[in-house]
């Protein structure tokens, strides 16, 4: 609630100064094909979510600011009913420096089915089991050009928690997590000031990044624990880690290949995760102007199965259409496969826009043959369709 | 290089069967080689483009794009384009490294994932946002991208243009051929005609509304490209062209296209 009063403060603000306006306003409707484990979780439901943003400019454009904000309003959902400052962003262009004061978002990576050195944001994971979405980071950020690379300094003086489904919402975990009762390694808990560093470089059809970052980890441990009512729930412990990542992406004729690894160093453990694999394109299949990309990633996580990652020894298939058409239509399907238990999940993402403003997405996602022990097995009966109307302006 | 072969072609008729005469692949490649020189050294620009899709049965979408580009000594262009409409996609970004023969190298940034993506630069015959142009229609014209053949000279308007043949020398282009018309004052691309791979006639595309910058650069203000196959037609104006901006290299790096605008 305190977050939503400073949104309206800054939207009243915003309105004094004058600035390109722009976002989205959209409509969700979601539809699960089973029963819902629980009495207290739904079967369908329509949520509504704004996206703003405003951006400007002074002194020739080597200052500009942003500010960008989502809000999802949810009548069923308490968990997916949220407000959050994507970007506050104050950013200075100085000849080879640029420096970024304030709250943003940013994408580390170039792995397509998981993200393992995208460490900065916090997962907004109430809006996608992707992890695509991200909650608003505070920063001090400074970018350095070189010729030789591109360096960035980070110094994150907040830690913002991850969003869990509530005990109504669907695609949780079998015990509710009860985000009051969070945890942390570290006697700083929210206010424990992380820091990051990056290097990347193009050295012709190769892009290479390497990252490192000490902190405190984004991905919570979750506990089973009792609530105040003595009632047992999940219970999310945030460790101090430190981590090294590269990420590289090489393009080669019709061949992007792409890895993505890490090692992670925590007093719980350190392990080594990595994520390899391949998009090869076919140009204009059919004598259409329709580009086809076929995509096969591998996952491997080197923690014990009950630790790890759900893409703990995974592949994932996929196959993207883009028909180069008026209304920039694309349909992404993809599928999980663990290679150890065989477990499969399967995901199809089509979008369209209608007119000059609209655009529409359909999502459909099944889960099927989860064994009982994978990480995955909450979300088995959770197959669903959803379609999205935003309008954009 | 234009007078030496001014004084050849004079003694050329003086002396016929003593000097052997230039062949039209020389001439062509001739008038490719003076157009790119003339229109070096203009450092860097920005335009923005306002596009205008036009199907058979009359109806209009519109892209507003914002492009700068960076001239590179020894190689092709640096250039990024900014998508401002349709609304969902506005702050899209395309950053092209063209090479000539050579593939480019291309990164698009997606403004709702905040992500730069390497992508391929290999659909050289694909629609550009649905358009009638191909993003080869649209890359920066290296003389290496073609060889040529030089036809005729002809009026062209208000002008005198030089007739010249193209042949892509780059892989997966969409065309056989294409048959240029060049002013031989400003060596302005005032018309030109795309053929096929079956070899019959796909495009037309024509310019019009040329204005002069900083007292040298010719710059179309229309270009409209119809495609003569299924009806459709793009209609290209250009606006708010501004020369030797300031930009620098830093503006084209992959790594600064997160910036906020």
């Amino acid at each position: 609630m305190r977050r939503s009063g400073l949104a309206v403060g800054l939207l009243l603000i915003c309105a004094e100064v004058s600035a390109e306006f722009s976002g989205n306003v959209a409509v969700e409707a979601q539809l699960f094909s089973e029963t819902a484990r629980f009495d207290e979780q739904y079967d369908d439901n329509v949520t509504a979510s704004f996206k703003p943003r405003w951006v400007g400019e002074w002194n020739q454009g080597d200052d500009l600011w942003s500010l960008e904000l989502f809000l999802r309003a949810d009548d069923k959902d308490g968990g997916r009913e949220h407000a959050d400052l994507r970007e506050a962003l104050w950013l200075h262009l100085s000849g080879d420096n640029e420096w970024r004061v304030g709250i943003n978002t940013m994408f580390w990576g170039v792995i397509e089915s998981k993200h393992l050195v995208d460490v900065i944001n916090q997962i907004d994971q109430v809006e996608g089991i992707d992890g695509e979405e991200k909650l608003g980071q505070p920063m001090l950020h400074l970018k350095r050009y070189r010729e030789w690379g591109v360096l960035d300094f980070l110094v994150l003086p907040a830690f913002r928690e991850r969003t869990f489904q509530q005990k109504e919402g669907r695609l949780r975990p079998l015990l509710v997590v009860e985000t009051d009762l969070v945890e942390y390694e570290s006697s700083d808990e929210d206010r424990h000031v992380d820091y990051a560093l990056r290097f990347s470089q193009t050295y012709g059809g190769l892009d290479l990044g390497l990252s490192w970052f000490k902190g405190t980890s984004r991905d919570p441990v979750l506990q089973v624990g009792l609530d105040d009512a003595g009632k047992p729930v999940l219970i999310p412990f945030y460790q101090q880690m430190t981590q090294v990542g590269v990420d590289a992406q090489l393009i080669y004729a019709d061949w992007i290949w792409r890895l993505e690894a890490i090692r992670r160093e925590a007093n719980a453990g350190d392990y080594n995760a990595y994520t390899a694999g391949f998009e090869y394109t076919f140009f204009g299949i059919l004598e259409t102007a329709t580009d086809l990309g076929l995509l096969l990633e591998y996952s491997y996580d080197g923690r014990d199965k009950d630790e790890a990652d759900p893409l703990d020894d995974d592949v994932f298939l996929g196959a993207r259409f883009a028909f180069n058409d008026e209304q920039s239509s694309e349909i992404l399907a993809g599928f999980f496969i663990d290679a150890g238990n065989r477990g499969r999940s399967f995901r199809v993402e089509a979008n369209r826009r209608f007119g000059a403003s609209w655009k529409g997405t359909l999502e459909l996602q099944t889960f099927s043959n989860i064994d009982a022990d994978d990480p995955l097995a909450a979300l088995a009966e959770d197959d669903y369709l959803l379609l999205e109307m935003a309008y954009y302006f | 290089m234009f007078r030496q072969n001014f004084l050849i072609t004079i003694l050329i008729l003086a002396a016929p069967l003593a000097v052997p005469a230039q062949t039209p692949e020389e001439k062509g490649l001739e008038i490719a080689i003076a157009a790119d020189a003339y229109d070096k050294g203009f450092t860097d620009f920005s335009a923005n483009m306002i596009m205008t899709l036009k199907n058979k049965a009359g109806d209009t979408s519109t892209r507003y794009i914002r492009i700068r580009t960076l001239e590179v000594d020894g190689d092709g262009d640096k250039s990024l384009s900014i998508f401002d409409e349709p609304a969902d996609v506005k702050g899209t970004k395309m950053l092209t490294y063209s090479h000539g023969l050579e593939p480019d190298d291309q990164w698009l940034y997606l403004p709702a994932l905040k992500k730069v993506k390497r992508i391929s630069s290999r659909n050289k015959s694909g629609p550009f946002m649905g358009s009638t142009f191909a993003y080869e229609d649209l890359g920066s014209q290296e003389v290496e991208k073609y060889t040529y053949k030089y036809l005729r000279n002809e009026a062209c308007g208000e002008w005198e243009c030089y007739v010249v043949e193209r042949y892509p020398a780059y892989e997966f282009s969409g065309y056989t051929r294409q048959v240029a018309w060049i002013d031989t004052e400003g060596y302005r691309l005032v018309k030109a005609e795309f053929y096929d791979r079956k070899k019959s006639l796909l495009k037309t595309l024509t310019a019009s509304d040329f204005k002069q910058y900083l007292g040298h650069y010719w710059r179309p203000g229309r270009m409209n490209m119809i495609n003569h196959q299924t009806g459709k037609s793009t209609l290209l104006e250009w606006k708010d062209y501004q020369f030797k901006t300031g930009l620098a290299e830093r503006d084209f790096r992959s790594q600064s296209l997160e910036r906020v605008k």
